[in-house]
């Protein structure tokens, strides 16, 4: 049974080295950004989620929309399990990945083959797994003999075809996504949005936040609306978009 | 468990909650994950070296050129200077600097431990010992590369390679289950006050002239109590590596210190760490 809960989940993050807090600082903030308090004199304090509370089951395909700084970046790492809540409690039940960086653990002076192996690795596949899936992502990426050239020579185009072919391959419950991944040009484009949507649609609980109306109107029957690191609105996305995006 | 049994049973939730956040078990869980995922530290750790050395013609053979050359000029400068017979000394410096090479640079590097591997901190939820296990697994491939050296040395001072030489091994294992609770320590004390980073490496850098590493023991002055060396625990560390491959059998004091630091030093790392390990990539 793969589910996510949190339960009065507060993330608040020490800034160590915290920069004179002046009026205008304080003036500014109130604009952008999670709340920042102060805990001391040396201690600041920038709260990021604030009580939040939600439970994600199976066949769940979340949308996650809020402004610059709302949390949703944190919120995303919530579930994927890279920060524990400093207050609350998280429980992830189920195998996660999250596309957010897609070239992590990819390194340039190696050839196309060995960056496979290395960003799987990195995505937590075992070498059988990626033995077995090798060929299948070298086809799709479509480098062909470019797949035995060092990484660094390929056009910026070619490297996030590798990265996102080989990102893509995995399988798991839970998939955590910020924006959409599209890349390279009209053919692949198609190609990779077909893989994705694959993807997507194996996975028994999808977040995925975006800033794109249209994209979660299509893979969306959730939609979460986070502000100021809280839960403004958790509904259908025909509930919950045109209340964020305005009707029009 | 569904929401609903949370709801009717509060206590319990915060049990788990507890139980999931810190605590030596926590600990023992990440520790345990680290060695299932023992690949992906081994394929980094390796990956680390090969960035390093890639086109260049003697590739990772720059470690053990480098090394070479400098235990031959230290060598020969200090050995004129102890009035010391090449014969012996450089054996000796060779075994002491390669052993404390390895010793301070994984110290160090762990230091940076988990400061340098911010990027996958953030970004995948990886045990976070895998990444202690790599930056060691990195300095012993280093250190595989150096020990070369020593029956080379060996060989020009028309030296042989004693049968106790192979209890560098279990001494070699010794040292490692003690530089590793110690990275893990100092890896969550740097990511929290960075400023321990300069603190530790400043402090290696003075223990280097204090751990008989390029003086031996037996050049000290009367006057100067053997206690120097005898109370500090990195000697006995490094003696458990130099004296098999100098075919000397290490005193049972070496074992057993380093047997009880390894022990005091593991059960302190595992309620340390599992007391923080949750707020690593906060620090971050």
């Amino acid at each position: 049974m793969t589910f996510i809960q949190l339960q009065n989940v507060s993330v608040e993050f020490p800034v160590f080295n915290p920069p004179s807090r002046s009026l205008k600082n304080r003036v500014l903030s109130i604009a952008t950004g999670g709340r920042i308090e102060r805990k001391s004199d040396r201690l600041v304090i920038v709260s990021s989620l604030d009580d939040v509370s939600l439970t994600l089951r199976e066949g769940d395909r979340v949308g996650l929309v809020g402004h610059n700084g709302s949390g949703k970046t944190t919120l995303l790492q919530v579930l994927s399990g890279i920060y524990s809540p400093t207050r609350g409690e998280a429980i992830i039940n189920g195998t996660c990945t999250s596309l957010i960086n897609i070239s992590l653990g990819i390194d340039p002076d190696v050839t196309g083959y060995e960056n496979i192996r290395l960003r799987a690795a990195m995505m937590g596949m075992s070498p059988r797994e990626i033995s077995a899936k090798l060929e299948e992502i070298a086809e799709f990426t479509g480098l062909g003999d470019f797949l035995d050239m060092p990484f660094r020579i390929y056009s910026s185009g070619m490297q996030l075809r590798l990265a996102f072919a080989t990102s893509t391959a995995v399988r798991p419950e839970i998939l955590i996504m910020d924006e959409w991944l599209s890349t390279g040009d009209e053919d692949f484009r198609e190609r990779a949005n077909q893989r994705m949507t694959e993807l997507v649609d194996s996975t028994k609980i999808l977040v995925l936040a975006s800033h794109e109306r249209n994209l979660l109107t299509n893979n969306c029957n959730r939609v979460i609306w986070l502000d100021h690191g809280k839960v403004r609105m958790d509904s259908s996305p025909e509930e919950v978009l045109p209340a964020y995006f305005g009707s029009a | 468990m569904t929401s609903e049994a949370i709801s009717l049973n509060p206590p319990r939730s915060e049990t788990i909650r507890a139980m999931n956040k810190s605590g030596v078990r926590v600990a023992l869980a990440d520790i345990i994950e680290s060695f299932i995922k023992w690949r992906v530290a081994f394929i980094f750790g390796w990956q680390d070296i090969a960035q390093r050395y890639r086109r260049s013609r003697l590739g990772a053979f720059w470690l053990t050129l480098s090394m070479l050359v400098f235990i031959g000029a230290i060598g020969s400068v200090f050995g004129a200077l102890f009035r010391a017979s090449m014969a012996e000394f450089l054996p000796y410096l060779c075994a002491s600097i390669i052993t404390w090479n390895f010793l301070s640079t994984t110290l160090n590097e762990g230091c940076n431990t988990f400061v340098g591997s911010q990027g996958i901190i953030l970004q995948v939820r990886m045990p976070l010992f895998m990444h202690v296990i790599r930056m060691m697994w990195r300095n012993m491939i280093i250190l595989a590369h150096n020990i070369i050296i020593f029956p080379l040395v060996v060989l020009v001072v028309g030296g042989s390679i004693e049968w106790t030489a192979i209890l560098a091994i279990p001494g070699l294992v010794l040292l490692c289950l003690n530089l590793s609770w110690m990275s893990l320590g100092f890896a969550l004390i740097c990511t929290r006050f960075r400023d321990m980073t300069q603190v530790v490496a400043n402090l290696l850098q003075v223990m280097f002239y204090f751990t008989p590493v390029m003086w031996m023991t037996k050049t000290l002055p009367d006057h100067v109590s053997s206690l120097m060396y005898q109370l500090n625990p990195l000697y006995h560390l490094i003696q458990l590596i130099r004296a098999p491959l100098l075919g000397q059998n290490p005193d049972a004091l070496s074992w057993i210190v380093a047997l009880g630091t390894a022990v005091a030093g593991w059960a302190w790392a595992l309620v340390f760490f599992g007391k923080y390990r949750w707020r690593v990539a906060y620090w971050i």
